[in-house]
């Protein structure tokens, strides 16, 4: 099933010269390439064989796999599944039990070492029961299809990061990806669920180059997460202008303001949402009203309120925003300031009048320093007299 | 008239970087906190303009990162002077690492904070208490500096934003790290109550001009304990002379 080259594959299925070559154009754009870096694409796609890839679901809502079929343009959605020859994929393949068992195991066999393995999903290390494929725990079929590839791909927050079901407090002890596995290239495509065009032009680009991207230390492809949506975001004027949405049905929601006082978390989050967008470049969250939640970036869940800037605090009974346990604390020094003057004033009330019969210092303070002061030359002078005594032995 | 009968000497204790130092922290930090809050929590300061006309939350922002540069180059100086400067500005003031340091902490506990005694502790420059927490406080400028500037590289190119880039996404991407960043701001105003209060105590009680020393560097303190601390001094310098002088010994045995 491998030999076939993408090309090859989408010619067999009736599309046009034409729609190749767009759709070469487009990932060429999308990855940033210039003019002859296309013909690099093209050239790839019409020589290389597919991509074996085993595409394997954990712990996960398969969002992932849904944003992966709504692809924006219209043929990548489709072109992707011809791009790579996707031998196994337990929520699309139309064999089930038995059969997709055989499927995965025979690709594992054939394409031992080459292929690409996509994980969505987390992997939880609690009760194997949690999460189970075919009657074995999600951990050893992730180790076992790990094992084999040639790459990783962490497809979403899941498995890049855990996601949801990572968040505190964990009841299923789930971990992701890179935090059980290394050895391997292992690429985050981040967000919940990343965006499809993202998806598709990390394929395209291992294809491509038969290399990972160039990932940042959060493991992901600099390409799409290099900048924040805060920077690309159309709504950035506003909020150097100082023009907030106070409230998401206020005259400032109308005009389109900036969402930062409802706690967009555009300026945390690196993506490329503001610029690619969404469901065929229609829209992106903040064009459509509501703040970034910050999808793309680890534990957001975690970092709690999604609808303010102000960080909850947790662990201390109830939860409160930092700025309120700051200002008590404030209150609580200012107290505490004024009860200490008041003290002060009563305890010290000799010295302060001038009535303290015995200000004398404590000379055995000082003493103490005197002494470990001559110890410390005597401990050097005996020193010197030791070497200078060797010396004259050595003479004579 | 009310005078007190007590042998005083002036001692020059705060040299002027440390005392530039002070206030230009001061005021930046004041400026940081301000305008920190503002980023954080903007206060609705809606107007009528259309959003390319204005740039008031910008000039904020603006304000922001000059005061923290200034913060930072300031920061750094008075790092050259930890190891530069006169006996009361060195390092080894705020870490305590020696016997007497812990003594010192436990009495100004007991007769400053606790007040069980009337009788004042006696220190030349900073009490070993207030140090220690100087100590802290620069740990958290450090941290304060390092989260900012990770945060900042998205708005920069300068030779350190590949670091920074690099810090940020280490230390867990911008959630962690404004947390952080934004928590830590009511240290320094937590810091600067105790601070300026306890100022205010110790030149009421003690009138060693502790207050003005700030602004002209010299301090009053009784003549006793500077004879102390000076043939302390001298006792100290005569012990690194020796130690000197055996290893100059001890190489010229070697060869």
């Amino acid at each position: 099933m491998g030999d076939k080259t993408f090309y090859q594959e989408l010619m067999e299925k009736g599309y046009t010269r034409r729609d190749f070559l767009k759709f070469c154009g487009l990932m060429g754009a999308m990855l940033g390439l210039q003019s002859t870096g296309i013909s690099q694409v093209v050239d790839a796609l019409q020589t290389k064989p597919r991509k074996p890839v085993l595409w394997y679901h954990f712990q996960e809502c398969t969002c992932c796999s849904e944003s992966f079929l709504r692809a924006s343009h219209p043929l990548v959605g489709q072109i992707l599944l011809e791009m790579i020859s996707l031998d196994y994929s337990d929520t699309l393949m139309a064999a089930a039990g038995e059969q997709a068992e055989a499927v995965r195991n025979q690709a594992m066999k054939d394409f031992y070492g080459h292929y690409i393995m996509i994980v969505e999903g987390s992997i939880p290390l609690g009760s194997p029961g949690y999460c189970t494929i075919a009657g074995r725990d999600a951990k050893s079929v992730f180790e076992e299809g790990a094992n084999g590839a040639e790459a990783i791909i962490a497809w979403g927050n899941c498995a890049s990061s855990g996601c949801i079901q990572h968040a505190y407090p964990n009841p299923t002890k789930t971990e992701p990806v890179h935090k059980i596995y290394s050895g391997k290239p292992i690429i985050n495509v981040q967000g919940c669920p990343p965006i499809a065009d993202v998806m598709a032009g990390v394929i395209t680009y291992i294809l491509t180059f038969g290399k990972l991207p160039e990932l940042d230390n959060m493991g992901r492809p600099v390409v799409f997460y290099g900048r924040r949506v805060h920077d690309t975001c159309y709504r950035r004027p506003a909020y150097d202008a100082g023009l907030f949405v106070q409230s998401f049905d206020d005259e400032n929601a109308k005009k389109g303001y900036c969402l930062y006082y409802m706690g967009c978390k555009g300026p945390n989050t690196f993506n490329s949402c503001a610029v690619i967008k969404w469901n065929n470049s229609v829209s992106y969250p903040i064009q459509s009203g509501h703040g970034c939640i910050g999808c793309s970036e680890p534990n957001f869940w975690d970092y709690e309120p999604l609808y303010s800037h102000i960080p909850y605090v947790h662990g201390i009974g109830i939860e409160a925003t930092a700025d309120k346990i700051g200002a008590g604390l404030t209150a609580v020094a200012l107290g505490g300031v004024l009860a200490h003057a008041v003290v002060t004033n009563i305890q010290k009330r000799k010295l302060i009048k001038n009535q303290m019969d015995d200000l004398s210092i404590n000379e055995n303070e000082f003493d103490k320093d005197e002494k470990s002061n001559i110890r410390q030359q005597d401990k050097i002078d005996s020193q010197i007299d030791d070497i200078e005594k060797n010396k004259d032995i050595h003479k004579d | 008239m009310i005078s007190r009968k007590a042998p005083l000497r002036e001692v020059y204790v705060w040299q002027l970087p440390v005392r530039i130092f002070h206030w230009v922290n001061a005021f930046v930090i004041t400026v940081l906190c301000i305008t920190g809050y503002i980023i954080g929590d903007p206060p609705a300061i809606m107007h009528g303009t259309a959003p390319e006309a204005n740039y008031w939350f910008g000039w904020v922002r603006l304000a922001h990162f000059i005061a923290a540069f200034i913060f930072v180059v300031n920061f750094a100086v008075r790092i050259y002077w930890f190891f530069a400067g006169n006996s009361f500005a060195k390092w080894y003031n705020y870490i305590p690492l020696k016997k007497k340091q812990w003594r010192g902490i436990f009495e100004t506990i007991k007769i400053d904070v606790l007040l069980l005694s009337p009788k004042p502790v006696y220190d030349i420059g900073h009490n070993s208490l207030a140090a220690f927490t100087y100590f802290g406080l620069f740990i958290i400028m450090a941290i304060q500096t390092f989260t900012g500037f990770a945060m900042f590289c998205v708005s920069t190119n300068n030779i350190f934003e590949p670091f920074f880039t690099w810090l940020l996404f280490e230390m867990g991407g911008f959630f962690p790290v404004r947390n952080i960043h934004h928590i830590l701001m009511w240290a320094f105003i937590l810091f600067a109550i105790a601070h300026i209060y306890l100022v205010f105590y110790h030149d009421y009680i003690e009138r060693n001009g502790i207050a003005s020393s700030i602004i002209g560097g010299w301090k009053f303190i009784n003549a006793t304990i500077v004879k102390e601390a000076e043939k302390e001094e001298l006792e100290q310098e005569k012990i690194k002379l020796d130690e000197k002088r055996l290893e100059t010994i001890e190489k010229k045995i070697k060869v």
